[in-house]
C-alpha cells in the first residue's frame, strides 16, 4: 500500500515535469508542424539562467526571469533562424533545431563548465511536507506539483478564454485564413515558439534541482519529451497531459515492481535462471515509454487524443 | 577554413615535436570520461595525477625524464576509450592509467594485451587505480595490468568483517550500477554474508542503468519499505551522489556501507542526515594518522587544487612507478613491470607491497564513518571521515586467494 | 522530368558516360592505393581506417536521406546490429590461416545482419514516411539500444563484446610467395577497409542505377504519382531500407574489424546523430556527397579534438550554416562552384563570391577566437589563447575588440554584399 501511495505521488510528480516539458512542444509542432530538437536544450537553458540568476537574486525571482528570458531566446531562434528555414520545409527545420541542440549543449558547456553545478533547492522548500509510514514526502516535490497546476490552468485559460488565445487556435489549424484575416501569422509563430520555449524553461527552473543540472540534461530528456507529443497527439494539449501522466507513473511503477519475467511468464515454462527469466521489470522502465511510441505510431498514428494525423 | 588548416597543421606539428622529445619525458595517458555523468571523477583524478607528477618533476623525475600526465577523454564508454588508447598509442605513449569504469578497464586490459601481443617491441603497460572488478587480477589478469586499489572481494572483506560485530543489523538491502564492477560487488556481499553473518536477511539485491538514473526516489521507496537495516552499495560518480541525495530527501534512517561514501560531493549531497550512518571503506581518509609533512602536503594539495585529497593510491602508484624505474634503471614498460613485481613501498600510511602473482597493491585498508566531530573535514562541511572500531585492516590481512595465471615476456 | 522516353541520341555518349561514371571511381580507387605509399604514421592509419568505415555508414543514410525521403534517427541500429553479428562470428572463427580469410569477408556478414535487421524493423517502420518515420526511427533506436543493455549474452552490457581479429600470426605463403598480412597490424587493416570502402561505394552507385534506386527517388518526390504509375511506395521504400540498413552493416562489420570491441552505445541516438551530420554536411543531393562529408567530419573529429575542446560546438554551426545557406551540402558548394567558374558571365560572379568568402571568413575569425578564449576560460586551467604568438586573455579589451570587430564587420560585408546582389 504504501508503495503504490508513494509510486503515484512520484509517478504524478514526475510526469507533470513532463507535462510542463512537453506542452509548449506540443503547441509548437501543432502549430508550426516543426517537432523542435532542441526543446530540452531550452529545458536546460532554464536550470541554468535560473542557477545563475538565482544566485544573485534568489530563487524566487529567477523563477520568473529565467523562462521569460529563454522565451526572449527561443523567440529570436525562430526569428533569425527558425523563418529562414522554414521554406525548405519541415524536415530542414527540424535538422535546424537538430544543429540547434549541439550548440546549446557547446555553449552551456562552455559557459558553466562541463561538470553539473551546484544548482540547489530553495532553503524554505528544504525539508520534509508531510511524512507516511516513516518516510518523508519532500516538501519541493508538492511545490512543483503546485507550479505546474497553476501552469496548466494559465494555459487552459489563456487558449480557450482569451482573444488572443483564439487567434492562437485558429492559427494552429488554418494559418492561411488567419492570416487573410489580417493578423501577422509569423509573429503569431513567433510568439508561440517563445511561449513554448518559455515553458521548457519553466521546466528547467524547477526540474533542475529536483533532478541534476548538467550538460547532459537535455540529451537525457529530449528523446522522452517526444514520446509525450507523439502519444498524446497533434495539437491535444489534453492529449499530452494525460500522455504526461501515463509515462511518469508507468516508469515509476515498473520501478517499484519487484519482479522479473520468471515471476510473469513462469507458468509458459520459462526458466528462473534463464537470461529472459531474470530480466526484472525495473530494468525495463527505461524502455518502456519507447515501446509505447512505437506501438502508438503503429497502430494509432494520431496518439490518444489528436485531432488529426501527423 | 584557413585557420582550421593552421590548426590542423600546428596539431601535427606538435604531434612530431613531442615524440621527438620522448626521450626526456615519461608520459602518462590518463584516459577517463572527462565529459559526460562522470566528468567530475574524472577532473578530481586528472588533478591528483598532475599534483604527483608535478611533485615527482620538482625532485627530478622518473630516472631525470619528466612526468607529463596528459587526459584522454574515454567518455565513460569502453569503445571510445579504446580509441582514445589507439591515439595514445599512435602518439608515442607507453603508460596509460585508467580507474573509473570496471566495464572500460576490461576494454583497455584486452586492447593493451592484444597492442603487445601484436607489437611486441613497443609494448604498453596499464595501471589501474580504481577500477577493482575482482577478475582483473585472477581469470583475467595480464602481465601489463597493475592494480593500485583493492578489489571489490577485499573491500567486501572489510565491511563484512565489520557487520560480524553487529547483531542488530539483520537484514541488508544491496542495490549497485548494472554492469561488472556492481554484479561483482552483489556477488561478494551474498557470499561472503552466507560465510559470516548467515542469520542477515537480504531483502533486495537491485542493479541499475550506469549513470542514466536522475531520480532514485522510487529505489529509495523500496528500499525503505522492505524494512532494512542496512544498505550496501558500491555505486560511485553521479549515481552515488543521487542515491544518498534521495536517501536523505525522504529521510532513509538505515546505514549506508559503500565503498564510496567519500566520493566527490557525495558528502555536501548526503549532508547532516548521513553522520554516523554513512560508512566507506578506503585506504585513505582525512582524519588518518600522519606525519607533520604528509598533513602539510595535503594542505598544498587542497589549496592549490581546491579539490579534496581523496586519492592516496594514486600518490602511492606515482612513487611506486618512479621507484620501480629506477629500480629496473630503465623507463622501458617491460622492465618497469618486471621491476614493480613484489616492490614494496613505504608510503604515508604505512607499508605497501605489490603482489607479483597477480600484480594486486596489499595495503591497509580503513573502514570509516562520517562525523561531525573530527580535525579534518570535507567539501567545507563540518563533517568528516573517522576510523570506526577496530575499523583497520592490516594489508596482510586483505590477501585473497588468487586464479590468475600469468604469462611474462621473459 | 520529360514524358517522352528519352531517345538513345539524347542519352550520355559512351565518352561522357566513362567521364562521369567510371573515371571518378577509378580516381577513387587510385587514391585508396596511392595511400600507403606515402607511409603514413600510426596517426594517420587509425583516421583513414575510420574514414572508410563512415564513408560507407554515410553512403548507407544516403539511399534512405537522399534518395528514398526517408529521415531515420536511428540508422546505428543496422551498423551496430551488422556489427555485433560480425564480432559474434569473428569470436567463432578459429586461429589458423583460413581465420584470416574469415575476418576479411566479415563485412558480408555484416550486411546479411543489417539487412535482416532492416527486414525486420522496416516492414512496421516503412509503412509512412516523413515525421512519422522519423518518430518511429526514434523509438527504435532508443528501444534496441536499451534491449542490448538487457540482453548480456548477446550485446555483452555495459562492456560491450570485443574480439581479436588477427587469427594467424606468420607469414602467408602461397605458391612460393610469402605474403605478410595476417590482420593484425594497422597496414593490413588498412587494405581491408580500402577493399571494402571501394566495393561498397560502387555497389551502392551500381544501386542508385538500377530500377528501384530510381523508383526510390520518385516516391521521394511525389508517392501518389509513383502510386499511379503502379509502384507501391511503401514497397519501395521497403526494399530501399532493407539494402540501406545492409550497407550500414557492411560499415558495422569493418568497424568491428577495426576497433574490435562493440558496445550498445554503438546502437544509440548518438552515433545516428552522427552519421545524419555527416551526410547531411557532405550534401545527400549528390552521391560523392557523404563521402565528402564522412571525410571532412572524421578528420574534424580527430585532428580538432585533440586540439580544441569546442570541436562539436563548431561541428553545430558547420550544421547550422549549411542546413540554412546551403542545403545541398559541401558537395553543392563544389558544385556551384565548379559551375560558376565554367559558365559564362564568371568574372563578376566570382568577384562577387570571394567578396562574400572574404566577409565570411572576417566574421568566422571572429567566432573563432570568441570560441576559443571562452574555452580556455571555462577550462579554468589559466591557459590563454595565442594565435601567432599573440596572447588574447579573456580579461583584456583587445581581445574583445579581436572579436566584436571582426563579426561586426564580416556579418555588414556579407548584408551589403546580398543587397548588392541581382534578384
Amino acid at each position: 500500500m504504501e508503495t503504490f501511495v508513494f509510486s503515484v505521488l512520484n509517478g504524478v510528480t514526475y510526469g507533470l515535469l513532463l507535462f510542463m516539458l512537453s506542452s509548449g512542444l506540443t503547441l509548437i509542432f501543432s502549430m508550426m508542424g516543426v517537432l523542435n530538437f532542441a526543446h530540452a536544450s531550452f529545458y536546460m537553458l532554464g536550470a541554468y539562467f535560473a542557477f545563475t540568476i538565482g544566485a544573485a537574486t534568489g530563487f524566487w525571482v529567477a523563477l520568473f526571469l529565467a523562462p521569460v528570458l529563454v522565451g526572449l531566446i527561443g523567440a529570436a531562434v525562430e526569428r533569425w533562424g527558425l523563418r529562414k528555414v522554414h521554406t525548405n520545409g519541415h524536415v530542414a527545420e527540424l535538422l535546424f533545431t537538430f544543429g540547434l541542440a549541439y550548440l546549446i549543449e557547446e555553449i552551456v558547456k562552455i559557459v558553466w563548465g562541463k561538470l553539473s553545478i551546484p544548482y540547489k533547492i530553495p532553503p524554505l522548500l528544504d525539508g520534509p511536507a508531510f511524512t507516511l509510514w516513516g518516510t518523508d514526502y519532500p516538501a519541493y516535490r508538492v511545490f512543483m506539483l503546485a507550479v505546474s497546476i497553476t501552469m496548466l490552468v494559465a494555459l487552459f485559460l489563456l487558449l480557450k478564454k482569451t482573444r488572443a488565445g483564439l487567434i492562437i487556435q485558429a492559427a494552429l489549424t488554418h494559418p492561411a485564413m488567419v492570416g487573410h484575416l489580417g493578423h501577422n501569422v509569423p509573429k503569431i509563430f513567433m510568439t508561440v515558439f517563445g511561449i513554448g520555449c518559455g515553458l521548457a524553461g519553466l521546466a528547467g527552473v524547477i526540474g533542475g534541482n529536483y533532478l541534476v543540472t548538467d550538460p547532459s540534461m537535455a540529451y537525457a530528456m529530449g528523446p522522452i519529451v517526444f514520446v509525450v507529443v507523439v502519444i498524446g497527439g497533434m495539437g491535444s494539449l489534453a492529449g499530452a497531459f494525460v500522455a504526461s501522466l501515463l509515462i511518469g507513473l508507468l516508469q515509476t511503477f515498473a520501478v517499484a515492481v519487484d519482479a522479473t519475467f520468471f515471476d510473469l511468464f513462469g507458468w509458459a515454462g520459462l526458466g528462473a535462471m534463464t537470461e529472459v527469466g531474470r530480466i526484472s521489470i525495473s530494468s525495463l522502465a527505461p524502455m518502456l515509454p519507447f515501446l509505447l511510441l512505437v506501438l502508438i505510431l503503429m497502430i494509432r498514428p494520431r496518439g490518444l487524443m489528436g485531432d488529426r494525423e501527423f | 577554413m584557413k585557420k582550421f588548416a593552421l590548426a590542423s597543421a600546428a596539431t601535427f606539428a606538435l604531434l612530431v615535436s613531442s615524440a621527438s622529445a620522448q626521450e626526456e619525458t615519461f608520459r602518462i595517458a590518463y584516459i577517463e570520461g572527462m565529459s559526460g555523468a562522470f566528468a567530475n571523477v574524472g577532473d578530481q583524478g586528472l588533478k591528483h595525477f598532475n599534483y604527483a607528477a608535478e611533485k615527482i618533476n620538482a625532485a627530478g623525475g622518473i630516472n631525470g625524464a619528466k612526468v607529463v600526465v596528459e587526459a584522454f577523454d574515454g567518455q565513460t564508454n569502453p569503445r571510445e576509450s579504446l580509441v582514445q588508447l589507439q591515439r595514445a598509442i599512435d602518439e608515442g605513449y607507453q603508460y596509460i592509467t585508467q580507474g573509473n569504469g570496471s566495464s572500460i578497464a576490461s576494454a583497455l586490459i584486452d586492447g593493451v594485451e592484444k597492442h603487445n601481443k601484436r607489437n611486441p617491441d613497443q609494448p604498453v603497460l596499464f595501471l589501474n587505480y580504481a577500477a577493482v572488478d575482482p577478475a582483473f587480477t585472477n581469470d583475467r589478469c595480464s602481465f601489463w595490468h597493475f592494480r593500485f586499489d583493492a578489489d571489490a572481494d577485499m573491500k567486501m572483506g572489510a565491511i563484512t568483517d565489520w557487520l560480524e560485530g553487529q547483531p542488530d543489523i539483520k537484514s541488508v538491502y544491496i542495490i549497485g550500477q548494472d554492469y561488472s564492477f556492481g554484479k561483482a560487488v552483489a556477488a561478494a556481499a551474498e557470499k561472503m554474508l552466507a560465510e559470516k553473518r548467515p542469520d542477515i536477511e537480504i531483502v533486495g539485491n537491485e542493479l541499475h542503468p550506469l549513470g542514466k538514473v536522475k531520480d532514485f526516489t522510487p529505489y529509495i521507496q523500496k528500499i525503505a519499505s522492505s524494512g532494512a537495516d542496512a544498505v550496501i552499495t558500491g555505486n560511485w560518480g553521479a549515481d552515488m551522489q543521487l542515491l544518498v541525495k534521495a536517501a536523505g530527501g525522504a529521510g532513509l534512517e538505515a546505514p549506508f556501507l559503500t565503498y564510496y561514501g567519500g566520493g566527490l560531493s557525495a558528502v555536501t549531497a548526503m549532508g547532516e542526515s548521513a553522520v554516523g550512518r554513512v560508512m566507506q571503506v578506503s585506504e585513505f581518509h582525512e582524519n588518518l594518522d600522519a606525519s607533520e609533512a604528509q598533513l602539510e602536503e595535503i594542505k598544498t594539495f587542497e589549496a592549490q587544487s581546491g579539490l579534496d585529497y581523496y586519492y592516496e593510491r594514486i600518490f602511492t602508484l606515482m612513487d611506486m612507478l618512479k621507484a620501480a624505474a629506477e629500480k629496473a634503471g630503465s623507463n622501458a614498460p617491460e622492465d618497469v613491470a618486471l621491476a614493480l613485481e613484489g616492490l614494496e613501498y613505504e608510503s604515508p600510511y604505512g607499508k605497501v607491497m605489490m603482489r607479483a602473482d597477480n600484480h594486486q597493491l596489499l595495503q591497509d585498508l580503513y573502514l570509516s564513518i562520517l562525523a561531525d566531530d573530527v580535525a579534518g573535514t570535507v567539501e567545507g562541511t563540518p563533517f568528516g571521515f573517522k576510523t570506526v572500531e577496530n575499523g583497520k585492516i592490516d594489508a596482510a590481512a586483505t590477501e585473497t586467494e588468487t586464479t590468475c595465471q600469468m604469462s611474462r615476456p621473459r | 522530368m520529360t514524358d517522352t522516353a528519352l531517345s538513345p541520341a539524347l542519352g550520355p555518349t559512351r565518352s561522357a558516360q566513362f567521364r562521369d561514371r567510371v573515371l571518378p571511381f577509378l580516381a577513387f580507387a587510385a587514391v585508396l592505393v596511392a595511400i600507403p605509399a606515402f607511409g603514413p604514421s600510426r596517426t594517420w592509419l587509425t583516421l583513414f581506417n575510420s574514414m572508410g568505415i563512415n564513408i560507407v555508414f554515410a553512403l548507407s543514410y544516403t539511399m534512405l536521406l537522399g534518395r528514398a525521403g526517408l529521415l531515420s534517427f536511428g540508422h546505428a541500429v543496422y551498423f551496430g546490429l551488422g556489427g555485433y553479428l560480425a564480432m559474434h562470428l569473428m569470436a567463432a572463427i578459429p586461429e589458423g590461416v583460413w581465420g584470416v580469410a574469415g575476418v576479411f569477408a566479415l563485412p558480408v556478414v555484416g550486411f546479411a545482419g543489417g539487412a535482416v535487421a532492416g527486414a525486420v524493423i522496416g516492414w512496421p517502420s516503412c509503412r509512412r514516411a516523413g515525421i512519422p518515420f522519423a518518430m518511429i526511427s526514434l523509438g527504435i533506436a532508443e528501444l534496441v539500444a536499451s534491449a542490448a543493455f538487457i540482453f548480456v549474452s548477446v550485446f555483452g552490457g555495459e562492456e560491450g563484446i570485443s574480439g581479436d581479429r588477427m587469427k594467424w600470426f606468420d607469414p602467408i605463403a602461397i605458391g612460393g610467395l610469402e605474403i605478410d598480412f595476417t590482420m593484425g597490424p594497422l597496414g593490413d587493416v588498412y587494405w581491408f577497409i580500402a577493399f571494402w570502402t571501394f566495393l561498397a561505394t560502387v555497389l551502392m552507385y551500381a544501386f542508385t542505377r538500377t530500377p528501384l534506386g530510381r523508383m526510390s527517388e520518385a516516391v521521394r518526390d511525389n508517392p501518389e504519382r509513383a502510386a499511379f504509375v503502379g509502384y507501391n511506395p511503401q514497397q519501395v521504400r521497403y526494399l530501399v531500407f532493407i539494402a540501406a540498413g545492409g550497407f550500414a552493416g557492411v560499415g558495422g562489420g569493418m568497424a568491428a574489424v577495426n576497433f574490435e570491441i562493440f558496445t550498445p552505445e554503438n546502437l544509440s541516438l548518438a552515433p545516428s546523430g552522427f552519421v545524419l551530420l555527416m551526410a547531411y554536411i557532405g550534401g545527400i543531393r549528390y552521391f560523392a556527397g557523404p563521402i565528402l562529408g564522412a571525410v571532412v567530419l572524421t578528420w574534424m573529429q580527430s585532428s580538432f579534438s585533440a586540439y580544441t575542446e569546442a570541436w562539436l560546438l563548431y561541428l553545430g554551426l558547420l550544421f547550422i550554416v549549411i542546413v540554412m545557406f546551403a542545403p545541398d551540402g559541401l558537395a553543392g558548394v563544389v558544385a556551384r562552384l565548379a559551375k560558376g567558374v565554367t559558365a559564362p558571365g564568371a568574372a563578376p560572379r566570382l568577384g562577387r563570391w570571394a567578396g562574400r568568402t572574404v566577409a565570411a571568413l572576417v566574421a568566422l575569425t571572429g567566432v573563432v577566437v570568441l570560441v576559443e578564449v571562452a574555452v580556455r576560460w571555462s577550462g579554468g586551467y589559466g591557459e590563454t589563447f595565442e594565435p601567432f604568438g599573440l596572447p588574447l586573455p579573456a580579461d583584456e579589451p583587445i581581445t574583445w575588440v579581436l572579436v566584436g570587430v571582426p563579426i561586426a564587420l564580416g556579418l555588414t560585408l556579407l548584408r551589403l554584399a546580398a543587397t548588392g546582389d541581382e534578384p
